[in-house]
């Protein structure tokens, strides 16, 4: 077993070998280099299984700033392992399939990255244990979607989508950090184990449910849950194999492993029960329901990914009674909805992504995917008709595929669920079996959409780009293997029930050991979970046979009345507020800017100060004035009224630097000879620089402006002269502390250096200066970009 | 603009040289003296400020075929990079040490991991600085 921390960094250190080395490896090797890299991980997470479904878990943990409650630790239990392998696995998969897939791409290696850093952003939230690390990964994950999402982008759907999702899930993450900072204030622990020890705590503190709601937040953004769902539908415009990978295994399952790892310490509340039923119900009603309408294969698929997260979601939710204090000796709890659930999950990472890739062989072969054009496929692709055969059946819940299994069970929670006498359930709870029907008959009908449009009815070959074919026998290589993972499922699914899916729950539900083994049976007599399939079979060939019947409700729907443009709207009015009241106040004169800093600072600064009695001037500790101080001061007084007065610039620049100059001499006075040496070679340079700007500048012009505007000024003037003046001298008089001169008297020995002023610069304070040093960089940098960027453009003109 | 100016490019020639070493001097004095990374940094640039007032921009950079960017790059690494090398040893962030060598000419030397972290402050400054100076003259 490697350890876990390994596990997470390896894609990233992979995606850095790439970065390194892309010129080095050929194009045609680098996916096979890449698929190396999930595969090793796959199988390294495959050593955990032995000991996890024993009950082992493990833990790693590396101090970072300890007084801070930082640090990094992984954790892998049953849950983690779960989405772990489905990462790897599926990644593996997905890597497959791009080595065919995206051939002809010319930046293949930044696609590998990408995929990679993605991948690695997913392991990290899986098996953080550490709720910043988890949102720092949460949100890495993000801005990796944002990158694999606008891959292609010149295109403007690309970027479109990539910003949506990207808005959508960072707006939901940063709710998701305001929830673990109220946890850390509540629990004063970062650590996930150790708030859920601390359940009671949580349960009877105030900010229980605002943790909670944003807590969903974040959740339900990520997992594209109603009303959220709509930047699934504009991340399919990401390369397929991304698709395949996001939407199947990875990026929306974010979501649902959020809720699952918090069922301990929200789950059996009457709000989580709800809140999580019912947005998982609607989203899968409503996902179903629209992707029906689809035209766009990917796009359907897209609404189903949706529905089919609703549904998992609406399982999860369902589940969490089962912590409900009290009642689980009365209810006969055995936790099989959350069995379900992640049951649900990893088949519908098989089918899906086995789908997303089956609809991207279609669009590279025939140039399309809109299924008016697309039909009776299956004569010239009867693999990849097989493929869609199995998958689609598996997601209509049709035996002998591993969807039926889990729909049986899903059927059969919603129907027990009823009989509980909790969360008002007895009068409430006759809706659930009605919206899963509902949304399954649907499922069904989109489900034979896919296989019947694509693949059977008539061919059309001229309104095809390209001469229908079988793919090439690589690009078919991850589908059929997921095909063939769907009917294992369906044959063995205890297999996959005892080793990965029981440990999973049992660290969703740490109280949950004595209950009995779960068993997936594929005969479970003639029960009312059966009829309920038969009416969605029936129902559901019924609808597709009138298809164009039913799309006729669509048309009810009003257009402008969707949350797309509601989020549109948002998104607009959002840009126009912000572009006018910025416009407000940028102004673009300098003057107008410093007006700003200098009535804030005499208005707002200086009563507060005042109030606050920050002015105290004390004279009687002052060195007596001597002659040559006198009249140095009257020097930089004079320069300084000649700045102001000069004509042209040279004048006022010269006069500057004497100012400079003389600030210099003080410095020699009071005998500081760093200072006075560093402040005479910058003068030098800095009145160079000016004079090196300042030459090609128009000559100063006379302002004429109006008597109320320089009265103006000259109050604004003065009063800021004078407060800065007061507040010179109250800093100087200002003595609160000790001195912390006394804290360099062995400098000497502390640092070797006997210069105390370098000595501090560089040993001392050196974070300071480091910091400084940085900073100078970025604004050198910064100047030169404005100038030479600016350059180049004008003469692109 | 083409003015005489023989009387300054005759002086540049010599007086470059004398800023030069005294830039030097001033960096390594700075660990004992007044001086130090970013007054050496700052002399530096002004040495070549002055060969640019002197000469045109096209010499100057022809004669120093540096990328001053890159420079002000590495003396920024080198300033973290000094920093974090305190961490391989186990001691915290920025942790300095020195310690003293006797060498035969110049008798007691102080080697001190200040001084390298000094030299990174003083590329950088020697790097932004003339960067900046001849971004702007050379734009217009």
């Amino acid at each position: 077993m490697i350890p876990i921390f390994l596990i997470i960094a390896t894609p990233f250190i992979a995606a850095f070998l790439i970065l390194i080395s892309r010129n080095t490896i050929a194009k045609n090797y680098l996916g096979w280099f890449v698929l190396a890299f999930p595969l090793i991980l796959f199988a390294s997470l495959c050593t955990y299984i032995p000991s996890i479904s024993k009950g082992k878990n493990f833990i790693e943990t590396v101090q970072w700033i300890p007084s801070f409650d930082l640090y990094l630790s992984a954790y892998a239990d049953g849950l983690s392992l779960l989405f772990g392998l489905l990462i790897t696995g599926i990644g593996s998969l997905v890597i497959l399939y791009s080595i065919y897939y995206m051939k002809s791409e010319q930046s293949l290696h930044v696609f590998y990255i990408y995929l990679l850093l993605f991948m690695g952003a997913m392991l990290g939230v899986v098996f953080s244990d550490h709720m910043l690390v988890l949102y720092t990964f949460w949100e890495l994950t993000s801005v990796t979607s944002f990158l694999l999402i606008a891959f292609w982008y010149h295109r403007k759907r690309s970027r479109y989508g990539a910003l949506k999702s990207m808005l959508i899930t960072v707006f939901g993450g940063i709710g998701m950090l305001v929830a673990f900072l109220m946890i850390h204030q509540v629990t004063g622990t970062f650590s996930i184990r150790e708030t859920i020890e601390q359940v009671n705590i949580l349960q009877n503190h105030p900010l229980f449910v605002p943790v909670m709601l944003l807590l969903l937040f974040g959740a339900f953004t990520k997992s594209a849950q109603f009303p959220f769902h709509i930047w699934l539908p504009d991340a399919m415009e990401a390369p397929t194999p991304v698709s395949s990978y996001l939407h199947s295994a990875t990026m929306v399952k974010a979501g649902i492993f959020l809720v699952a790892r918090f069922t301990p310490l929200f789950g059996g509340s009457t709000l989580w029960f709800w809140i999580i039923t019912v947005t998982g119900m609607v989203t899968m009603l409503w996902g179903s329901f629209i992707a029906i309408r689809q035209r766009d294969l990917k796009a359907l698929l897209a609404y189903s990914t949706v529905s089919q997260l609703g549904l998992i979601m609406s399982l999860l939710g369902i589940g969490s009674y089962a912590l409900h204090t009290g009642n689980i000796g009365l209810t006969g709890f055995s936790g099989t909805a959350l069995f379900a659930a992640l049951f649900h999950l990893i088949n519908h990472s098989t089918f899906k992504g086995s789908l997303f890739m089956v609809v991207g062989i279609v669009d590279s072969t025939v140039g399309t995917r809109d299924l008016k054009r697309l039909g009776g496929l299956y004569i010239m692709m009867p693999i990849t008709f097989v493929i869609t055969l199995i998958s689609s059946f598996s997601m209509a819940g049709l035996p002998p595929f591993n969807g039926f299994l889990s729909k049986e069970m899903f059927f059969t929670e919603v129907l027990k669920v009823n009989e509980l006498s909790i969360f008002s359930l007895e009068t409430w709870g006759i809706f659930l079996p009605v919206i899963a029907v509902a949304a399954s008959v649907m499922t069904f009908v989109y489900s034979m959409i896919i296989v019947f449009q694509t693949f059977l009815g008539k061919h059309q070959p001229d309104l095809l780009n390209q001469k229908a074919k079988e793919a090439p026998i690589g690009m078919l290589i991850a589908p059929a293997l997921l095909a063939i993972i769907i009917i294992l499922i369906f044959i063995w699914p205890n297999v996959l029930g005892d080793y990965i899916i029981y440990p999973a729950l049992l660290s969703i539900m740490p109280s949950a050991p004595q209950m009995n083994p779960l068993t997936i049976s594929v005969w479970h007599g003639w029960t009312p979970e059966l009829f309920m399939t038969f009416a969605v079979i029936l129902l559901g060939i019924l609808i597709t046979a009138f298809l164009s019947v039913w799309k006729k409700i669509y048309r009810l729907l009003p257009d402008g009345l969707t949350i797309d443009a509601l989020y549109q709207k948002i998104l607009s009015s959002l840009e126009h507020i912000a572009g006018s009241s910025t416009r407000l106040y940028m102004t673009g004169y300098t003057t107008d800017y410093l007006v700003y800093v200098y009535v804030s600072f005499a208005l707002l600064i200086s009563p507060m100060l005042f109030v606050q009695g920050g002015f105290q001037i004390d004279f009687s500790r002052d060195a007596p004035l001597e002659l040559f101080e006198v009249i140095m001061t009257a020097v930089m007084i004079t320069s300084a009224i000649g700045i102001v007065l000069s004509r042209t610039r040279l004048t006022s620049v010269i006069f500057n630097g004497v100012l400079g100059y003389s600030i210099s001499f003080f410095f020699v006075l009071f005998r500081a000879p760093d200072l006075a040496l560093t402040q005479l070679v910058v003068e030098t340079v800095t009145t160079a620089l000016f004079l090196a700007s300042f030459y090609f500048l128009p000559s100063l012009k006379i302002e004429n402006t109006t008597k109320k505007k320089r009265v103006s000024k000259l109050l604004i003037a003065t009063a800021t002269g004078t407060i800065f003046t007061i507040t010179a001298l109250a800093v100087k008089s200002f003595v609160q502390f000790d001195s912390i001169s006394s804290f360099f008297e062995d400098s000497v020995q502390l640092s070797g250096g006997e210069n105390i002023v370098n000595a501090i610069l560089g040993d001392f304070r050196a974070f300071d200066t480091m910091l400084e040093a940085i900073v100078l960089f970025i604004a050198g940098l910064g100047v030169y970009v404005l100038i030479k960027v600016t350059g180049h453009r004008r003469e692109n003109r | 603009m083409k003015i005489n100016d023989v009387i300054l490019r005759a002086a540049a020639k010599i007086v470059v040289f004398i800023i030069l070493t005294f830039a030097v001097y001033l960096f390594f004095s700075g660990h004992d003296g007044p001086g130090g990374g970013f007054v050496g940094g700052l002399m530096l640039g002004s040495a070549l400020v002055l060969l640019l007032l002197a000469f045109d921009i096209e010499t100057i950079t022809r004669g120093l075929p540096i990328d001053l960017k890159i420079v002000a790059a590495v003396g920024a690494l080198i300033v973290v990079g000094t920093g974090a090398a305190a961490l391989i040893f186990d001691k915290p962030f920025l942790n300095m040490s020195s310690f003293k060598l006797h060498l035969p000419i110049f008798n007691q030397v102080k080697i001190s991991t200040m001084t390298l972290f000094e030299a990174g402050v003083a590329l950088a400054v020697f790097g932004v600085v003339v960067t900046i100076i001849t971004s702007i003259s050379k734009d217009v």
